[in-house]
């Protein structure tokens, strides 16, 4: 448990206020990395997820491509972009593998949304008269706001924890202080940065599990059992 | 391309030791998951709690993890033990979730005419219930073999050598094939053992392939947990 008082100690350290180890500087970066970087996925994954799932056409395209880049390693991914674009594009190359990896959680999480939700709801907003730009926002798109938020949550774990391999070529974030500290062999240091590097993880996923529990439309409390997660197939139209 | 015609002794060497750290993970988390996903089907209490620790266990990301278990478990942080034990708890995370639900997707119908013609409840599991499961585990354990394989690769960064050594070599000496060689090479790994998986399913679930009604159908796995993140602790999805 030594180890454990010795990170702790490292991270309160009044040291941690300024300097190359200022967390608080750090957390920033891992941030800004992040958030931009799945707000990027986001506008591109939404619209084309919400289209494949509104018209039920190229699903198993999608699918293909979200199979494929589950085998991509992410750490390769982004050494290969930053050493292609060079080093003075270093922010660009990692955010565009950033937005790579982001946009298969995003893209299910969209169209499982819109597939999830039942077909006789769809045929009962069709037959009060809504025209299909309604039924897409006034009915699809509020049910399936639940699994949408999930892939959002997919998608940022994700890119938190890619962010974190990403100091490996110097940009910076929490993982600063592993890198850093394996090659100093401070292990106060790396064990420190890990635990901040955890917590931020596990708050970011606790924050998105609340979000997708008050985007919840009220009317299908009734359905908020494990039911309404799985995403029932949709006949085609 | 150079770089790869005068170095495939070397990039077949690290496929074959990325293998090697592959399979323990995947072998072990399924070995482990099974108990523990039963406990999580079985009892309600166990169910929340197991399910929740797995989905948080999920969401550390990886490099971290490297980190935070050798200071747990008193063991070595640049040893193979240690990617190996990290990745396992991956696996086990995942595969948890996926043998609970696999379980509870067993038709109650079928599991009460087994214990009517007398099975108890210990050979039901293993005859009725585990066979029937197997399908929806299958679907969970291909995520799993999946995301070992990429994550295999950042052991690297603390000294694990795998595939992953392409990456860091080839950008420290800015040879763009090396690190698109240990790339391509990764994936294919996990497409082979993907394979590997799909072919003994089809030999040890016959059963799957076989026509069943809609209804009793056991439910699709979800499209979402199918990806990077397969844990949804939120429904009740997580990282490298």
């Amino acid at each position: 448990m030594n180890l454990f008082l010795d990170a702790l100690a490292w991270i309160f350290s009044p040291d941690r206020l300024s300097g190359s180890n200022a967390i608080l500087m750090r957390l920033a970066e891992h941030l800004y990395f992040t958030i931009i970087s799945v707000a990027i996925a986001a506008a591109i994954a939404i619209p084309v997820g919400y289209l494949i799932g509104h018209t039920g056409r190229g699903r198993e395209l999608a699918v293909g491509i979200s199979g494929a880049a589950r085998a991509l390693p992410s750490f390769g991914l982004i050494l290969l972009l930053v050493t292609i674009m060079g080093v003075l594009q270093v922010q660009a190359a990692a955010i565009i593998a950033f937005v790579i990896l982001g946009i298969p959680s995003i893209l299910a999480g969209a169209y499982a949304g819109l597939e999830a939700v039942d077909r006789r709801t769809i045929d009962a907003a069709r037959g009060i008269g809504m025209t299909e730009w309604q039924i897409l926002w006034k009915v699809e798109i509020p049910l399936g706001l639940p699994l949408l938020i999930g892939g959002l949550r997919n998608a940022t774990l994700q890119v938190v924890a890619t962010v974190t391999l990403a100091a490996y070529v110097a940009l910076g974030g929490l993982g600063f202080g592993i890198i850093q500290g394996l090659a100093l062999r401070r292990f106060d240091q790396m064990l420190g940065s890990a635990i901040l590097i955890a917590v931020l993880a596990l708050v970011l996923d606790g924050l998105f599990a609340l979000i997708q529990r008050a985007v919840v439309p009220h009317g299908v409390t009734a359905a908020q059992g494990s039911g309404s997660l799985l995403p029932r197939r949709r006949a085609l139209t | 391309m150079n770089w790869i015609v005068n170095n495939l002794d070397l990039i077949w060497e690290l496929t074959i030791q990325h293998v090697r750290l592959s399979i323990p993970p995947i072998v072990l988390g399924f070995i482990f998951s099974i108990p523990i996903g039963w406990f999580a089907y079985r009892f309600k209490l166990t169910r929340g709690l197991i399910l929740t620790v797995a989905g948080l266990l999920y969401t550390i990301p990886s490099l971290a993890m490297f980190v935070i278990l050798p200071a747990v478990l008193g063991i070595s942080l640049l040893s193979e033990l240690n990617v190996t034990i990290a990745l396992t708890v991956y696996a086990v995370a995942i595969l948890a979730r996926s043998v609970a639900d696999a379980l509870a997707s067993v038709d109650p119908a079928v599991r009460e005419s087994a214990t009517a013609v007398g099975f108890s409840s210990f050979r039901r599991f293993w005859r009725v219930e585990l066979p029937l499961a197997g399908p929806v585990i299958l679907a969970g354990l291909r995520v799993a073999a999946v995301s070992t394989v990429a994550l295999v690769t950042v052991g690297i960064l603390i000294g694990v050598q795998s595939l992953g050594y392409l990456f860091t070599n080839g950008q420290q000496r800015g040879i763009v094939a090396e690190i698109l060689a240990g790339v391509v090479m990764t994936m294919v790994v996990a497409l082979v053992i993907d394979a590997v998986l799909v072919v003994l399913g089809r030999i040890l679930l016959p059963w799957a392939r076989m026509p069943s009604s809609p209804v009793r159908e056991a439910p699709p796995f979800p499209p979402v947990a199918l990806f990077a993140h397969p844990i949804s602790p939120g429904q009740g999805q997580g990282q490298p």
